[in-house]
């Protein structure tokens, strides 16, 4: 969400609008999505008000879990973000910046409520962590920053492939397994979903627990339900029918 | 008037709205005689258990003990259920309420924890607060701890070993999975409750 409006863009640049957030999610979640993720990527992080109250909104009609990331610095905005209706929070570089963060939040909160967010990609043949959204590269491995963020107590892992991220060419597997088997929470794949084959190869080959795809959901090329029916049948075992 | 035991330790907000959206009379509460009064109480229960030693400090626990005896019908809610068991593995000097025989224990090492996500229920089909729910269907479940398989199991789901996702006995229920979060399914649960 930017500004309180859906966008999707190509490996993090080139927003396009894909419509209201509260309207999106309760589609989503009819349709059969098993968890709906509201990212606020808002470059001014100064008026809060936008994001909390399309937390409440979005919130207000969904029945299945609800993780809001972007822009939690601090313990006090985690609070105003459950507040308004989050199950979960995700917290991407104040983590990285203050990996105690995760502590405090998990805490409070619970550890299951505490979403890690790492977006990584590949340089020089290993995976290396970037902040503020994608813009600045932090020097650290992917896999050693998610192995300590579970030892703070982070619940779950969304790890997102920006190099995949809105290609619709496939989940990185090799990424999303060496994070996978290197932690004992769960790992949720993102990044790259094109078609149902993809969500297939990242849970058999990617070793992920959980897959997150947006692009291809808010630009209406894959049906939800059909999707997770092709996963059913393919052996991965998944909420179906839904 | 169906009571929602506010304790404290975290966010009761789409227990309450589940409800609301049933067209349930709810009143979010941490007062005793507000639970007394009610007709029916949800225990919803998140966090550590070891926070449920502010059970003990403002009668709270005994008013919960009380509507349970007194034939109210009761919903346990993930850490509510567990409350409901002897204890927990997770925090030794707590006491449940010892309603249901057996320990909740950590899960072991060969899966990961928490375990975190839908997962299936096969279904005891005597149940009444499983009632029209079909066999296997999925649940939303976020937790560490769980609770044995017992007699009274209504519920139970495979991760690692079994374990108990729902509980019954007369008008005590509980339920490990997160009714609230699981979408139709957990609406219908919370609908036969609601309709006891």
């Amino acid at each position: 969400m930017d500004n309180g409006r859906v966008v999707k863009g190509v490996q993090f640049k080139n927003l396009r609008d894909a419509g209201d957030p509260a309207l999106c999610a309760a589609a989503h979640a009819r349709e059969g999505a098993d968890e709906i993720v509201l990212l606020d990527i808002t470059a001014t992080s100064g008026n809060r008000r936008t994001l909390l109250d399309a937390v409440s909104e979005t919130a207000r009609s969904l029945f299945v879990p609800f993780t809001v990331g972007g822009g939690i610095r601090n313990i006090e905005d985690a609070a105003a973000v459950f507040d308004a209706g989050a199950d979960k929070i995700a917290i991407n570089s104040a983590a990285v910046r203050e990996p105690d963060l995760i502590s405090q939040i998990a805490g409070r909160f619970g550890s299951q409520a505490v979403v890690v967010a790492i977006d990584a990609r590949k340089v020089n043949g290993s995976f290396e962590v970037y902040i503020a959204g994608g813009r600045t590269p932090t020097g650290r491995d992917a896999i050693a920053w998610a192995r300590e963020a579970t030892h703070c107590g982070a619940g779950e892992i969304l790890l997102t492939s920006m190099d995949r991220d809105g290609t619709k060419s496939g989940f990185d597997c090799e990424l999303t397994r060496a994070v996978a088997e290197a932690v004992s929470i769960p790992v949720i794949a993102s990044g790259g979903a094109g078609s149902a084959l993809d969500f297939i190869k990242v849970f058999r080959d990617g070793s992920a627990d959980a897959a997150l795809a947006a692009s291809i959901f808010h630009f209406g090329l894959e049906n939800i339900a059909q999707l997770k029916g092709e996963l059913h049948h393919a052996g991965v075992p998944v909420r179906w029918p839904c | 008037m169906i009571a929602i035991v506010d304790y404290g330790a975290g966010n009761l907000q789409s227990v309450k709205k589940a409800f609301d959206h049933l067209g349930s009379s709810v009143v979010v509460t941490n007062q005793p005689a507000t639970i007394a009064a009610a007709d029916k109480v949800v225990f919803p229960g998140v966090g550590h258990f070891s926070s449920l030693r502010i059970l003990d400090l403002n009668g709270v626990r005994s008013a919960l003990l009380q509507a349970a005896s007194a034939g109210k019908p009761f919903l346990g809610i993930c850490v509510g259920m567990q409350w409901l068991f002897e204890g927990s593995e997770e925090c030794p000097e707590t006491a449940g309420a010892g309603i249901f025989a057996g320990k909740c224990q950590h899960f072991p090492t060969s899966v990961k924890s928490p375990h975190v996500g839908w997962n299936s229920i096969t279904i005891r089909e005597t149940s009444r607060l499983m009632k029209g729910i079909p066999q296997g269907s999925f649940v939303y479940y976020t937790h560490s701890f769980h609770a044995p398989v017992i007699e009274e199991t209504t519920a139970s789901t495979e991760y690692g070993p079994q374990f108990s996702g729902a509980v019954e006995r007369n008008n005590i229920f509980g339920v490990q999975f997160h009714p609230e979060k699981s979408g139709d399914v957990g609406l219908h649960i919370l609908k036969n409750f609601c309709e006891l």
